[in-house]
């Protein structure tokens, strides 16, 4: 188990070497230049040249690998020409946003998604299952922003009519600025919860609701669908007749002989969308003005921000790379064949 | 340890007290006129069992016997309730005792089934749980029906599984399906289908997934737990060495009916239907000269028969004629006692 564990991690050392020269080298490869974008219209070819060599942007691409990699080694990931902030502590503010909007997002997805995946499979085939595939098909096919525009409409900045009274919700932000909230870990929930400020908790729950709604709605689908496959699969296994034949309780036969079989396919797909929800929600985050990392990267990737970029990709790897062993330990947990002895 | 268990029925806690007593002439389980239809929505009606009726006495071993696609599994599991719900038609009565399990509710139905009504599967692979210990499969059972703590469940349970002869029980309650061997397995099922003592045990098929020398021991096994127990059996098998070696009476199933059913000792002495007896012509033996052909029975089962009171094996039977395409043919009585055979042209008693 623990030698699964650091082989794992110890694998993770070549992929991230191999991913931050393709990463060095994919940036490069962008059209534009850093420092026109940086200094604007208005750029002199004596200031962009100035500026390309404050940056080392004049030498030879591997020098500026080498360089890079030796200040990444001794743990500097350098800072944005755009900010002057340092890439790790930009990061370490906003991915907390990040993580907190994701896992706001999974659990709408999984508290809802697995239970209605369930229901649409013990009913395959009638019309609550029809309506839920239906259903999941539209979480998949309504663009993300949309569906932000339209609950940030109704439930935050709210219809004209009888329906105003549903908009209780902020529309935008992680926690009124009027709160004068202690930070300690920047998990503004947490915080509230290790500060004894549970009304600023509460606060930012309630500015979670909607961009976790919105950004879960696509993973929520993905998961009403594969429990639904999943539990189809396993209702028609022997060993669930085995355990009909033993005279057990419904309820007990789906607790203990079907979910907990069902639950390994959903397991990876949970696993996946958990990697992808980390990576960032640029247009949840957009929307309802969520400072995590995907609004940033975006603003990155059009400022041209090498150092900025380059730093976080090789983060969102890390915590990719962590959630899939997470995710490899679990199906270990839930099924005893493919525990490592 | 093991001389604290006691097998006669009524020893442990007095449980048996609740149940009816055993009338020897009763009959445990009465099947009548059974009647199993697949359909898909849309799709054509398709007969699995046609009107199948037989009955088992207390402590009596009855054996169902025919090829794959004869019915057979299909007849066991609708008597036990589980077939699907959805797209399956089942007609006909299966009397247990005298209250009949096919109109009976849900909750009345799985308080009986694993207590007094058990069955041990085909594939005991694939009818066990791979996530779950095995202790916990067999101790489930057991306090889903008798009034259990955990740790007495667990004891009854590492008793039933040496008994059941899985060597060093205690460890293998710990342990998962695929820890066990095949024969293990096997072993395993047949020890959850026995937890509760139930009054009819059915068994389907229950050595075909296990090689030769593990079917014998299993087949050995079952047969000195139900004598041991009072259980009465039903044994669903295409093997007629399992039948001769088991069953006190036989059911020989063709197309979803019973073409011929006869004590074990007259259907192996005088086979009447021609099936049946070109199922017995079939078997390779010892005492026949060296290079000799298998007679094979020609062709296979259909599933385009056309569904008449005809006979079904028309088709393979080389003494078929017109009359056995038209006749109205039922199960009639032929011969010894409680022989009956469904065929215009039996065979002569004396042929065999």
């Amino acid at each position: 188990m623990l030698r699964f564990v650091v082989r794992r991690l110890l694998l993770l050392v070549p992929v991230l070497f191999g991913l931050s020269v393709l990463l060095f080298a994919w940036l490069r490869a962008l059209p534009g230049d850093p420092a026109r974008t940086l200094l604007g219209d208005k750029a002199t070819p004596e200031g962009i040249a100035q500026l390309n060599a404050f940056y080392g942007f004049d030498k030879p691409l591997v020098t500026q690998y080498l360089s890079y990699t030796a200040r990444l080694l001794h743990g500097d990931f350098g800072s944005s020409p755009r900010t002057g902030q340092p890439v790790l502590g930009t990061f370490l503010e906003r991915f907390p946003a990040t993580v907190e909007l994701a896992l706001a997002a999974l659990l709408f997805a999984i508290v809802f998604g697995i239970p209605l995946g369930y229901v649409a499979a013990r009913r395959a085939g009638g019309w609550v299952d029809r309506l839920f595939v239906a259903g999941s098909l539209l979480g998949v096919v309504i663009p993300v922003f949309v569906l932000a525009y339209l609950l940030k409409i109704v439930f935050a900045v709210g219809i004209p009519g009888p329906l105003h009274a549903l908009a209780f919700l902020p529309s935008s932000g992680r926690q009124d600025p009027r709160i004068d909230a202690t930070h300690i870990t920047n998990f503004y929930v947490l915080d509230g919860l290790l500060t004894r400020e549970f009304d600023a908790s509460w606060n930012a729950v309630t500015h979670l609701i909607l961009p976790a709604v919105a950004l879960g709605s696509i993973p929520l689908a993905i998961i009403v669908r594969m429990t639904r496959a999943s539990v189809i699969d396993v209702l028609n296994e022997d060993y669930v007749r085995t355990a009909q034949a033993k005279g057990l309780s419904r309820s007990l036969i789906t607790r203990r002989h079907v979910l907990r079989n069902a639950m390994l396919p959903v397991t990876t797909t949970i696993g996946l969308q958990t990697g992808l929800l980390l990576s960032g929600a640029v247009l949840t985050e957009s929307v309802f003005a969520f400072n995590g990392i995907g609004s940033y990267l975006f603003d990155a990737i059009s400022g041209l921000d090498y150092a900025v970029l380059q730093g976080f990709i090789l983060f969102i790897a890390v915590i990719y790379a962590l959630v899939n062993l997470v995710v490899d330990l679990l199906y270990g947990v839930i099924d005893p064949r493919l525990r490592t002895s | 340890m093991s001389e604290t268990v006691t097998l006669e029925p009524g020893g442990r806690r007095g449980r048996r007290a609740t149940r009816e007593p055993v009338d020897r002439h009763q009959a445990l389980l009465e099947v009548k006129n059974l009647n199993v239809t697949f359909q898909r929505r849309g799709g054509r009606a398709t007969r699995a069992v046609d009107g199948v009726s037989f009955s088992v006495k207390p402590g009596e071993v009855v054996g169902i016997v025919g090829e794959s696609g004869s019915g057979k599994s299909v007849t066991s599991l609708a008597v036990m309730g589980l077939l699907p719900s959805r797209g399956v038609q089942v007609s006909g009565e299966a009397l247990y005792r005298g209250r009949n399990l096919l109109t009976m509710g849900n909750q009345e139905l799985s308080s009986l089934r694993g207590r007094d009504l058990a069955m041990v599967f085909q594939d005991p692979m694939s009818s066990l749980n791979p996530v779950i210990p095995v202790g916990l499969q067999v101790t489930e059972v057991l306090r889903r029906h008798e009034d259990l703590t955990r740790q007495q469940a667990r004891d009854e349970a590492e008793d039933l599984l040496r008994r059941c002869g899985i060597p060093d029980p205690r460890r293998r309650l710990g342990e998962y399906p695929h820890q066990l061997s095949g024969g293990m397995r096997q072993r395993a099922l047949i020890a959850i289908a026995l937890a509760c003592k139930p009054a009819l045990l059915i068994c389907d098929e229950p050595t075909t997934a296990l090689d030769v020398t593990i079917q014998a021991q299993v087949l050995e096994l079952l047969k000195e737990l139900v004598s041991e127990l009072g259980t009465a059996m039903v044994m669903i098998t295409h093997d007629l060495g399992v039948v001769a070696g088991l069953c006190d009476f036989v059911n020989v199933m063709y197309a979803g009916r019973v073409v011929e059913s006869a004590d074990r000792r007259e259907l192996f002495a005088h086979p009447r239907h021609r099936y049946t007896h070109g199922l017995l012509n079939s078997i390779p033996r010892l005492d026949s000269p060296r290079g000799e052909a298998l007679r094979p029975i020609p062709g296979t089962p259909r599933d385009t028969i056309a569904w008449s009171k005809a006979c079904a094996f028309a088709p393979r039977c080389q003494f078929a004629d017109d009359d056995c395409v038209v006749d109205d043919l039922e199960l009639a009585p032929l011969g010894a006692a409680g022989h009956r055979v469904r065929c215009v042209h039996p065979a002569p008693e004396e042929d065999k």
